[in-house]
This record gives structure tokens, C-alpha cells and sequence, in this order.
């Protein structure tokens, strides 16, 4: 009974095949609305995740100031090299501590100016940041040491400055003085919040500190954890530790902020995560205006064919049996823009996924989802309209024109 | 139409008491009426005598069938009421009828004399407001909707006026429609179905939509899926009302067909005296009330041959007076 009631919901179908087209319409734009935006919403999250995750791993960084972001530590009282020395040696689970002092300099070579970011610190630099050298070497012990003129580029400084041309040996003007280049930065492409991380030039810290700044400031510490290293239990060592040697007071409050990049990486992507739900709700409510659609056009179709209610009622046919006939055909037509729909969002979150740069990833529940949630708008918005039929009196049917 | 063999089984099948009714015993409140009726036995010289000999079947007496009290269908105090108060309008006022299975009754009256809701009645499609409906014994009157509709299904087949048949669906389908209700199985189905067409004579119609056949094409269609279950009433309400002549004697032929030899017991609601002359019985309706009911000695089926003119018609027309019945 229920395969021919499928059989006679699907000729009903076929026989209104524009009105159906119509109807399903609604629901169609509904489901491929809510997956393309749950699929392009999760590749963004994907993205940010990716992004943050290359400013390295298990990475704390620790800056001056009371609060994280632009201008906190601009007048707070910078860190010494020692600390980053301190934290090294005295903080358990920490793989690598690098201090990091910043400056912007205009860079000279081959004739050619290009205003970049110089920073000053060690080799464990590349290891909290997760650089690679593409080619050359690291600076050694010496170098580090006496602060000599050597330098490794990023990517960017190499294109505009070296197009053509061997980097490694080269020398490179940073303002007043000229350094040999002993290493190119492997590329790291653009960061979190899409600025060029290869737009870099690293020098040892001392090198920076003596010839370039002319103080001995270190802007920030980046804390590198051991894998599986409790972050809140190194964060709070730390945290200890700097207030000792800041001489801060049981009362005061911090002047430095530790910053971990894994929570970063938490909030941001729990940001985009609610702007997809969001986003997927909107179009959820698209859903629940096809699902009007379909009741209306079943409530179309059961006056239409009231006549045929009627025979079907005069000949023997159970209340639910033309209950279900109805019911059936609404879920089906349903189902069917709910699939429609599934393929139509396939192709169009894969269209929009390459135009907005986001990775693709298809996404089972979603789809399973949509299309579950689209048949139990059939049986919702189908139930009304058929149990109209069901209920209908098969004289006055008969006798309808 | 010749005569009709193999009769006996199909209704001892279809009815248990098939061995047949007694009108007289069945009806003893009505003495005018059955004093009227009395010759016929419908039910059983159908059913017994294979050859069916035209009017003396009618005018014997029932003799000694008359074991069995129960008719197929019987009406007792039937009344129907539509609506409340001021303007509560009484359909049947107290009617009661006596249906022998293999009959052919026509049911006439004019319009508002309550011959329609009379039919629904019987078809089950309407519940009477007071009375008893006994359909082979069983109150149908207290049945519930699903109930009734199971009755239809098993014992009732309909054709309507206006056909009534699925539009863009072939005649076939059409025709496996009731089938389908009764879960019937695919190849059964088709089989059944090809078999009640061909049965109208629409063999190699099967594929062909309502709108691809004629009215008269159309009816046979309706005629066909009303047979396809092997019912032991077919229901019909004005089944020639929407043909010409031609075509309605076609038709007509079809039904006294079914009747004589598929022992079917056919209902027929007509206002057109010529259509009634196939009738075996003509039930009259006026102002809700049985007016008369009175056996067609002639029924215009047993002239056969569909072109020639029915004389049975005529004398229909000049059949008795109207007479009044007791309730």
C-alpha cells in the first residue's frame, strides 16, 4: 500500500510537473541556502584556524602592557633579554623562549628602496614562529653573541629586492648599516589577519639593539610549549615569574599580558562559527517559507481534485489511506527540492568556497540534515492540507465542480 | 443478451443467502406493496433458473425458495434530515425498501423527492438520520466511517454521471484504482483490470487517457472499475445522464449485461423513462417518500439488440399509476 500510494504521489507529481517545479521552489532556495552558508561559514572557520595555527604552535606570546591588541604596549616597560633568558631556565614545559624587538626601517640593495619590518632576536625565532629556511643557515652563537651585521629576509624582501638575483651573500642597507644576508625565510604566505608575514627581515637581537634602535628593548617574548604542556600552568609560571622580576606588588595589577595563541585561534573561529549559525538561520527561515509554499500549493491541489477525493472516498478508500496519499506526496515533493536543492548548493558553496578563497569541505551532516529537515517540512506543512482531503465527505465531494 | 449461463455460483458466492428471499415473509408490514411485488422472487428464479425465461420468472410464484427472510438490502423508517431548526429540510421521510440480490431497480422521482439521498443511503455514503439500513443483515446505519468505507470497497461498486474517472491517467489505471484500496497485488491487479475492460468491450483502450476516449468510451471505463471488484451491487446515479441515445442504450445493454448474467444487483437512479425500461423493478420517489414500486414485466434488455427500437419502453411509460405506499 505504501509503495503504490509512492507510485501515485510521484504520477500526481509528473502530471503538474510545472506547478510542482513551482512549489518545490521554496524549499529548493531554502536548502541549498542553509548548506552553502553552513559550508562556506565552516570553510572561513577552517581558514582563520589554518592562519593561526602557522603563527605556531602551542605559542604564547607575552607583551608589555595591561591588555592585548594595538597600543597596549606602547609606554609600558619593555622586557630585557634576561627575561626571556629567565623564562627559559626557570619555567617548566616550554620548548623555546624568543625575545623579539621590533623596528621599521627602510631596506637598500641593488639600487632598489622597500620599507619593511626588521626584528631582532635568536634562532629560537624560527623555531616559536615555525619558520623554515629556504635556503642558507641560521646565525651562529658568535653572530647572536656580538651582534654582527648578518641577516635572513622573508620572501617578500627577496621579490623586491632580489628578483632575479642570488640572495643568499648578498648585502643588504638596514638604515645605517649594511649586513650580509646568510638565509632566506621559506614563505608563510599571508597571516591571521592578512598581513604579509614574509614582509621580514631577522637580524640577532644585540645586532638590532646596539646598531639600529639604540636601546635595549625587547618588545615581546614568544613562548614556545612543549607538546602537551599545560598552557594555563605555564602561563601562570609565567606570569609569576615576570611579577618577580618586575618588582610588582601583591597588589598591583600585571603590566604585561600573556597571550595565548591557541585561544586566539578558539575565539576567533567561535566567532565565525556563530556568524555561520547565524547566517544558516537566516536562511533556515527561507526553509519555513517553502514549507508555506507546499502547504499552500497542497491546499491548491486537494481543492483541485476534490472530485477525485471523492471517488476515491466512494470506492472504499480508508480516511488514512487518503491521509497518507497526500502526506506522501508533500514529503515527496519535499524530499525532492530538499535534493534539489543538496546538489544546487553543492556546486554553488564549491563556486563561492574558490571565489572567496575558503577550502571546500563537504559537509555530510549539513546535507543530511537539510534533507531530513525539508521531508519533515513535507509532513508539517502536508499534514493540514491532507487531512482536509481525508476528512472530506465523498457526496459533497463528488458533487463538486 | 442471451441467456445466462454459470449464474448460480457467482451469486451463491457473492450472497450468503443466496439461496434466496421471500418478499412476502420479508415484508410484513407491507401488504400493499408486497401483494404488488409478491410474484416476482427476484432473487431466486435469477438464481435458480439458468435460462431465465423472461416474464414467467416474474410471474411465478416464489414457491418453495422462500427460506430465507433477510433481502440483500433492507430499509426500514429510513429518514434523512439536512440541516437544523427553521431551515432543517427532511430528504426522506420514513422510507422503506426491500432489495433482492440479482434485482435491477431503477429509482426515479423528480428532483428533491430524495431518489439521490435514497442512493447515497444505499451506497453507504450517507448515514440516515433515523431508520435501519440492513445490508445482508449487517446495521450499516451504525457503522463508523471506515467501516462503511470497507462495505464499499468489498460488497459496492459506483458509477457516476459524470464518470468520475482520474484525468491524464489511462484507463487501465483507472480501472485499478479500487483494486489498489484492496491491496491487491501488481499483476493481479492488471489482470483483473484488463479483464473487467475487456469485459465493457475495451479491449486495446487499456492505454488510452479519459480525454482520448469518448463519453460513451469514458462511461465503460466507469462501468469497468466499478466491476473490477466483483461486487454484488453496482450503484448507479444517472449513469447515462451525460450520453445521447445511442450511447446510453449501449450502456444500458452493459448494465442488463452484468445483471443477468454476472448476477450483479444494479441500482440505478434515471429520470429517463427509456433508460428505466431495462429495469426488472422501478422504485418511484416523491416529496421523500416511497410513491410506488412496481416490477417491470418487460424489461427492455431482454429485446436485445441494442440498435432496435425498445418497445419495452413504451409500455413502461404507460405502466400503472402511481401508488401510493404504506410506511
Amino acid at each position: 500500500m505504501l509503495l503504490n500510494t509512492l507510485m501515485l504521489a510521484l504520477r500526481s507529481i509528473r502530471r503538474n510537473l510545472m506547478r510542482s517545479f513551482l512549489t518545490i521552489l521554496g524549499i529548493v532556495i531554502g536548502v541549498s541556502a542553509v548548506i552553502t552558508m553552513v559550508t562556506l561559514g565552516n570553510g572561513a572557520t577552517l581558514a582563520v584556524q589554518s592562519q593561526i595555527s602557522g603563527l605556531g604552535t602551542n605559542l604564547l606570546q607575552v607583551r608589555p602592557g595591561q591588555r592585548m591588541g594595538p597600543g597596549g604596549g606602547g609606554t609600558a616597560l619593555p622586557f630585557k633579554e634576561s627575561d626571556a633568558e629567565a623564562v627559559a631556565s626557570q619555567i617548566g614545559g616550554i620548548a623555546a623562549v624568543a625575545p623579539e624587538a621590533r623596528s621599521n626601517a627602510t631596506l637598500v640593495a641593488s639600487g632598489r628602496n622597500w620599507s619593511s619590518n626588521v626584528i631582532g632576536s635568536t634562532n629560537d625565532w624560527l623555531l616559536t614562529g615555525n619558520w623554515k629556511l629556504a635556503s642558507g643557515r641560521e646565525f651562529s652563537d658568535a653572530e647572536l653573541r656580538g651582534g654582527a651585521a648578518v641577516c635572513l629576509v622573508g620572501e617578500t624582501v627577496r621579490r623586491e629586492l632580489f628578483a632575479g638575483q642570488a640572495v643568499v651573500g648578498a648585502a643588504l642597507r638596514v638604515k645605517q648599516i649594511s649586513c650580509e644576508i646568510i638565509g632566506l625565510l621559506a614563505s608563510k604566505g599571508q597571516g591571521a589577519f592578512g598581513n604579509d608575514q614574509d614582509d621580514v627581515v631577522l637580524v640577532p637581537i644585540k645586532t638590532l639593539q646596539r646598531r639600529i634602535t639604540g636601546n635595549n628593548r625587547v618588545n615581546s617574548l614568544l613562548v614556545s610549549m612543549q607538546d602537551g604542556s599545560d598552557p594555563t600552568r605555564v602561563t601562570a609560571g609565567i606570569t609569576q615569574l615576570l611579577r618577580e622580576r618586575r618588582k610588582l606588588a601583591s597588589t598591583d595589577e600585571d603590566n604585561f599580558n600573556v597571550l595565548d595563541t591557541k585561544q586566539l585561534a578558539d575565539t576567533l573561529s567561535g566567532t565565525t562559527k556563530v556568524l555561520t549559525m547565524l547566517l544558516g538561520a537566516v536562511a533556515a527561515v527561507s526553509l519555513l517559507v517553502g514549507g508555506i509554499g507546499i502547504m499552500n500549493i497542497m491546499l491548491v491541489s486537494v481543492t483541485e481534485r476534490t472530485r477525485e477525493i471523492g471517488l476515491r472516498l466512494a470506492i472504499g478508500a480508508l480516511e488514512r489511506e487518503v491521509l497518507l496519499q497526500f502526506l506522501i506526496e508533500a514529503v515527496v515533493l519535499a524530499a525532492l527540492g530538499g535534493l534539489v536543492g543538496i546538489v544546487i548548493a553543492t556546486g554553488a558553496s564549491l563556486g563561492l568556497a574558490r571565489l572567496m578563497e575558503v577550502p571546500y569541505t563537504f559537509n555530510l551532516s549539513v546535507n543530511v540534515l537539510s534533507f531530513v529537515f525539508s521531508a519533515v517540512i513535507g509532513v508539517v506543512f502536508g499534514y493540514f492540507p491532507a487531512r482536509r482531503a481525508a476528512r472530506m465527505d465523498p457526496i459533497d465531494a463528488l458533487r463538486h465542480e | 443478451m442471451s441467456a445466462a449461463p454459470g449464474r448460480p455460483q457467482a451469486s451463491s458466492d457473492r450472497s450468503p443467502s443466496g439461496e434466496g428471499a421471500s418478499p412476502v415473509s420479508a415484508a410484513p408490514g407491507r401488504p400493499q406493496a408486497s401483494s404488488h411485488r409478491s410474484p416476482q422472487g427476484e432473487g431466486i428464479p435469477v438464481d435458480a433458473a439458468p435460462g431465465r425465461p423472461p416474464a414467467s420468472a416474474d410471474r411465478s410464484p416464489p414457491g418453495g425458495s422462500a427460506s430465507v427472510s433477510e433481502p440483500l438490502i433492507r430499509l426500514r423508517g429510513i429518514t434523512k434530515v439536512y440541516g437544523q431548526g427553521a431551515t432543517a429540510l427532511q430528504a426522506l421521510k420514513g422510507v422503506n425498501l426491500d432489495i433482492e440480490a440479482g434485482d435491477f431497480v431503477a429509482i426515479m422521482g423528480p428532483s428533491g423527492s430524495g431518489k439521490s439521498t435514497a442512493m447515497n443511503t444505499l451506497g453507504g455514503l450517507d448515514t440516515p438520520t433515523t431508520g435501519e439500513y440492513l445490508f445482508q443483515g449487517l446495521h450499516v446505519e451504525t457503522l463508523t466511517r471506515d467501516q462503511r468505507a470497507r462495505l464499499r470497497r468489498r460488497y459496492l461498486g459506483f458509477v457516476f454521471q459524470g464518470f468520475n474517472l482520474l484525468a491524464r491517467t489511462s484507463a487501465q489505471e483507472n480501472v485499478e484504482l479500487p483494486l489498489l484500496y484492496r491491496g491487491e497485488a501488481a499483476a493481479t491487479r492488471h489482470a483483473m483490470a484488463a479483464k473487467a475492460l475487456e469485459s465493457v468491450g475495451l479491449k486495446g483502450w487499456e492505454h488510452h487517457t479519459p480525454a482520448e476516449l469518448s463519453g460513451g468510451q469514458q462511461q465503460r471505463v466507469a462501468i469497468a472499475r466499478a466491476i473490477v471488484t466483483e461486487p454484488a451491487v453496482l450503484l448507479a446515479d444517472e449513469p447515462t445522464g451525460n450520453l445521447d441515445t445511442q450511447r446510453s442504450r449501449e450502456i444500458m445493454d452493459l448494465l442488463w449485461g452484468l445483471n443477468v448474467n454476472h448476477g450483479i444487483t444494479v441500482l440505478m437512479v434515471t429520470h429517463e423513462l427509456d433508460m428505466a425500461a431495462y429495469a426488472k423493478r422501478i422504485v418511484r420517489f416523491v416529496d421523500g417518500v416511497v410513491a410506488s414500486d412496481e416490477r417491470n414485466a418487460h424489461p427492455a434488455g431482454l429485446q436485445s439488440a441494442p440498435a432496435s427500437p425498445i418497445p419495452g419502453a413504451g409500455g413502461d411509460a404507460q405502466s400503472p399509476p402511481l401508488q401510493p405506499q404504506e410506511h
